[in-house]
């Protein structure tokens, strides 16, 4: 919340603009109220929806709710009906529970006649009934909460006499499926209470226009907060030599050892969890003062992440080591130092990570990159220089989905009956449906309603029924019931506990992971989770069974890279900063080595064009090639080149793809290729359809489609305790839909979301045009410098049983030959 | 044997069962050469429309895509009787909500060839008005064929009822398929219908039905023998 500042008190101090008894409460504190402060304030007095652009660390939160809390103490106590003043809507449940604490503060002090209370999926039955029946003044909730609130019975009362909706951390919600469900949730909010007045906070973002459009369709006032002081970042050159390839960091993690205890309190962030523990591990191995380090990650259980984070905020702790879980949220004021361990993939990301530290305006944050290996140090100093220059990448534009969009509605019919036509005009208040066709609408009511199959043999199954009045209803309370328990787009990948043995059955809980993880490993396997080495003894229910190991080293390595991909803006900036040999002298010696050998093998890849590499190695023939474009729209790329590769009969085996290029590998020479038609652009036309077809990640967009849309329920009546249970097969119904219903709303949403999410369609298809005619090919003898990296990881995965012996003879080999 | 032949190209796997010649086709249906007889097990038809009166809006097309797949059987194989192995239909209210389209398939087949319907828990009653007649057990060829697998080691048993899937998984991942499971003495057919879940061949449910641990024959591009030490159990309950 607020800092401390000077204490102003001059004519002109803003804080005189506060009614004296929050004057009072400044002063006592030593704080003095800020520009983008005030301005909040008289953005509410003037009744304007408004959005705060504020770093972290600016009291953002404060300025939210500074005109609620003046409002209230100016009403003073509540008599007669009671009802909800302010609605605040935090992403994180950990976040509306801090916020909750940390409001109490001034209304304690100042002894506000106000009830403040947070309502999460962790709140008790009992405190959710008696909030339903009294509502606080300000309640603290979550997107999901909201939606649930939206399918309610009386939701239109509860909600009439609403004054003002607060949406935290806007930034990180905005651009995805939940903040699809928020929006039309906000336009059911505006229906309910038109004199509702909306605030989103956001950090920094690219654009923040766009963010306010996403808020509300009224005005277009924003209120930017005081910059902080610029960012002290700098990338770690290590004593060692940067590695050719990999994702962890070992080579640099004596040297981060030595930074954290140069900092009074860091956080490390990782790309991943299983980066995460094993960062952890290492450091642990070094630790020879025995300073509090600590790790959190999504996959630890809750008991365990909030002890982290209590030791955190009491200052015990020298280090935490974690991911993207505390990307947002919790202001940790002690945290003076951010670490980046493997390179950030994004320049916003790296900003909100680096505002973790020091939540003060008047002190630079610092950070230091780690990059993990060659061409991740030259992202990381593209990073650092795009960071620099406060150059932000943006998110592409979106479109609402409508499988959020049936949930919606299957809620509205929940909680009242409903007119089609005033449901269309309200939904269309939500920015991401503003577009959204009258047709497209009632495709999507027709879904909810009957399953909209072109088959018309259920229309006697209706789940919302048109009534005599012309409004349409859910069909009886059970229907009503079960969406009630089905309400949210989190969609999360089947999980298992992981537990100790217990003396009945299973034991004590250490966390969970992700179902695949398990299936690679044999009992007696041992592996690293929660910083300890443990023995997998088996699976049971959906508890993996573990216990203590006595091995060092665990058995199963659990590489891996980054989850994320690496932002179009940050690749363009990599492969400028490549083509501009003037900028490496910022470059440690050994990368600029490097970039010189691939310059006289081969050549460098330009800022616009694509650099393609055929060469032999063994029995096999290999193209290489670097766009630069993420992991997902190389990988799409790698897929449909080989189709083509096939057909052109060189007989690809096999093909690899990371953030910076791919590679493929086949029998027969590829280097008499014509490239301009194998890259040409109409891969994206007939390739694409037969492939996607079959593909595995438009049916794994289709499970997800189905259970947000409430074609497969996630739960039943009488298995509420047990998320996992998903009623149905969804392949089996795609499969079905894909062959008699090819047109049906559900496989268009599937390929929708995975042309967007999983393949990256649109940023190959941007790649594709811009490297159009521009495809200049370097027939090599022998592997280049560049494409090191990418046979090293080849070896990898091909070999897991390989020996580490082996593994260094035959990456020392492929370098040879590389340099010399 | 031209047949054999045939069977081959189509992936489908050839072998002996208690003495007499089987064919476990890619589709999941048994064929029998020497009796020219088609059998397949647990239809479930109509499971779509069952969950449908139940409030959740299943595509309705289980009933139409099944019958697909059992006349392309037909069709290649040109089999002088089929036996519906039990639970062909998922529920009672199965015969009432089934289309007229479907049910004139089903009685075109019946005038066809020889339908024998062997009753299932899902369908005590057999053909009921839907053409065919009604079986409890068939015995052909020295195999007995029924809906579920008797208590205990059964030569020559061919039953249907628990839907066997195996699971199995290499470094890119994990693929659990249906499967034929035998171990040379009974057999056990996968569900044939385009609804009907999987119960993985390492369930207690299979505990006991064999002489040795079973082969499961996975439906694949083709059928792929798989021995039960290379199976993995599921990590959650079945679905379907």
């Amino acid at each position: 919340m607020a800092k401390p500042l000077r204490i102003a008190t001059s004519e002109t101090d803003p804080t005189r603009q506060l009614p004296p008894l929050f004057q009072d409460w400044f002063v006592k504190r030593g704080w003095a109220l800020r520009a983008h402060q005030l301005g909040m304030i008289d953005k509410a007095k003037a009744g304007a929806d408004v959005l705060l652009v504020a770093p972290t660390g600016g009291g953002k939160t404060l300025s939210g709710f500074l005109p609620s809390l003046i409002d209230l103490a100016e009403r003073g106590p509540r008599e007669g009906r009671q009802s909800l003043h302010t609605l605040y809507i935090s992403p994180l449940k950990a976040l509306a529970v801090d916020v909750e604490r940390n409001l109490l503060t001034p209304v304690r002090e100042m002894d506000l006649p106000i009830v403040v209370e947070s309502r999460t999926g962790d709140t008790g039955q009992a405190r959710r009934q008696r909030q339903k029946v009294a509502p606080p003044d300000i309640l603290l909730t979550t997107p999901e909460q909201l939606a649930l609130f939206c399918a309610w019975e009386g939701a239109r009362d509860y909600f009439q006499d609403l004054e003002c909706v607060i949406i935290d951390e806007i930034h990180a919600i905005h651009g995805s499926k939940r903040g699809d469900l928020l929006s039309l949730g906000l336009a059911r909010l505006r229906t309910f209470a038109p004199g509702v007045r909306c605030v989103g906070l956001s950090a920094t973002v690219d654009d923040p226009t766009r963010v306010r459009r996403w808020l509300s369709d009224r005005g277009d006032d924003i209120v930017l907060g005081q910059a902080g002081a610029p960012a002290q970042v700098e990338v770690l050159l290590s004593e060692n030599r940067v590695p050719w390839a990999g994702h962890t960091a070992q080579h640099a993690m004596a040297e981060v050892y030595e930074t954290i205890k140069t900092a009074r309190t860091t956080l490390v962030f990782v790309n991943t969890r299983w980066q995460a523990e094993f960062a952890f591990q290492e450091l642990w191995r070094l630790n020879e003062d025995n300073l509090p380090i600590a790790l959190h990650h999504g996959s630890l259980s809750a008991e365990q992440r909030r002890k982290v984070e209590a030791a955190m905020s009491r200052q015990e702790l020298r280090a935490v080591v974690c991911t993207s879980t505390l990307d947002l949220g919790i202001d940790w004021g002690a945290v003076d130092l951010v670490i980046q361990l493997a390179a950030p993939k994004g320049a916003s990301r790296l900003v909100q990570r680096i505002g973790r530290a020091n939540h003060r305006l008047d002190e630079a944050s610092r950070a230091v990159l780690v990059p993990a290996s060659r061409f991740e140090m030259l992202e990381c100093q593209a990073a650092v220089e795009a960071v620099a220059e406060n150059a932000l990448d943006g998110d592409p534009p979106r479109t609402g989905a409508r499988d959020v969009l049936a949930q919606h509605i299957m809620g509205c019919a929940c909680s009242e009956p409903f007119d089609l036509v005033e449901l269309y005009e309200e939904v269309r208040r939500a920015a991401p449906y503003a577009g959204l066709s009258w047709e497209a609408f009632e495709q999507v009511v027709d879904f909810v309603s009957t399953g909209g199959y072109a088959l018309r043999s259920y229309d006697r199954f209706r789940r919302i029924i048109r009534g005599r009045d012309g409004r349409w209803r859910v069909l009886n309370e059970e229907t009503a019931r079960r969406h009630r328990m089905n309400v949210g787009v989190i969609v999360t990948a089947q999980t298992l506990n992981i537990r100790l043995p217990g003396r009945h059955g299973s034991g004590r809980k250490i966390g969970q992971a992700e179902e695949w993880y398990f299936e690679q490993l044999t009992p007696g396997d041992s592996f690293l989770f929660a910083g300890e080495i443990w023995r997998f003894e088996g699976v049971r229910g959906t508890d993996a069974i573990v216990t203590r190991s006595t091995e060092k080293e665990p058995r199963v390595p659990s590489w891996g890279g980054s989850k994320f991909a690496l932002s179009t803006f940050l690749a363009k900036r990599v492969r400028r900063m490549m083509s501009d040999e003037t900028s490496w002298s910022r470059l440690p010696h050994d990368v600029c080595e490097w970039l010189y050998a691939q310059k006289a093998h081969s050549s460098l890849p330009g800022e616009d064009d694509l650099l393609v590499e055929t060469f032999s190695r063994g029995k096999r023939h290999y193209m290489v090639c670097y766009p630069f474009e993420g992991r997902l729209a190389h990988a799409t790329l790698a897929m449909l080149v080989t189709r083509r590769l096939d057909r052109a009969g060189v007989g690809p085996i096999g093909y690899l793809a990371n953030d910076y290029a791919l590679c493929v590998w086949s029998l027969r020479p590829m280097d008499s290729l014509d490239f301009d038609a194998l890259f040409q652009q109409d891969m994206l036309g007939d390739d694409l359809e037969a492939w996607l077809d079959e593909s595995f990640m438009v049916k794994r967009a289709f499970k997800e489609c189905a259970l947000i849309s409430g074609l497969i329920e996630r739960r039943m009546p009488g298995h509420e305790k047990n998320g996992r249970q998903v009623t149905f097969s969804a392949d089996l119904i795609y499969d079905t839909l894909r062959r008699h219903d090819p047109d049906h709303l559900l496989l268009s949403c599937a390929r929708e979301d995975a042309a967007r999410g999983l393949l990256d369609l649109a940023r190959l298809g941007e790649l594709l045009a811009r490297i159009s005619g521009r495809i200049r090919v370097e027939r090599l003898r022998h592997v280049s410098p560049f494409a090191v990296p990418l046979l090293m990881e080849i070896g990898k995965e091909r070999a897991p049983g390989t020996s580490a012996a082996d593994m260094m003879l035959e990456d020392a080999a492929l370098i040879g030959e590389a340099m010399s | 044997m031209s047949v054999a032949k045939l069977e081959a190209a189509d992936g489908a796997f050839a072998t002996r069962l208690a003495g007499a010649d089987v064919v476990f086709r890619v589709s999941g249906a048994l064929w029998l050469p020497g009796e020219r007889m088609l059998v397949v097990a647990d239809l479930h038809l109509e499971k779509g429309s069952a969950y449908a009166a139940r409030g959740q809006l299943l595509p309705p097309y289980d009933t139409r895509e099944t019958l697909n797949r059992l006349e392309r059987e037909i069709a290649t194989l040109a089999p002088r009787s089929v036996v519906l192995l039990g639970d062909t239909l998922h529920d009672h209210g199965a015969s009432a909500r089934i289309a007229p389209d479907e049910r004139a398939r089903l009685a075109a087949l019946a005038e066809k060839l020889r339908l024998i319907w062997v009753a299932g828990n899902h369908d005590p009653d057999g053909a009921g008005d839907l053409g065919g007649e009604t079986a409890q057990v068939i015995k052909v060829a020295g195999l007995s064929l029924r809906h579920e697998p008797s208590p205990g080691p059964a030569d020559g048993e061919v039953s249907g009822h628990l839907h066997p899937c195996a699971r199995i998984s290499g470094p890119a991942g994990s693929i659990r398929r249906r499967c034929f499971a035998s171990d040379g003495s009974r057999l056990i057919l996968p569900a044939f219908g385009a609804y009907a879940g999987g119960l993985n061949l390492r369930d207690p449910a299979f505990t006991g039905l064999f002489r040795a641990p079973p082969t499961g024959y996975l439906l694949a591009r083709r059928v792929a023998a798989v021995a039960y030490e290379k199976m993995r159990p599921d990590h959650r309950s079945p679905a379907g």
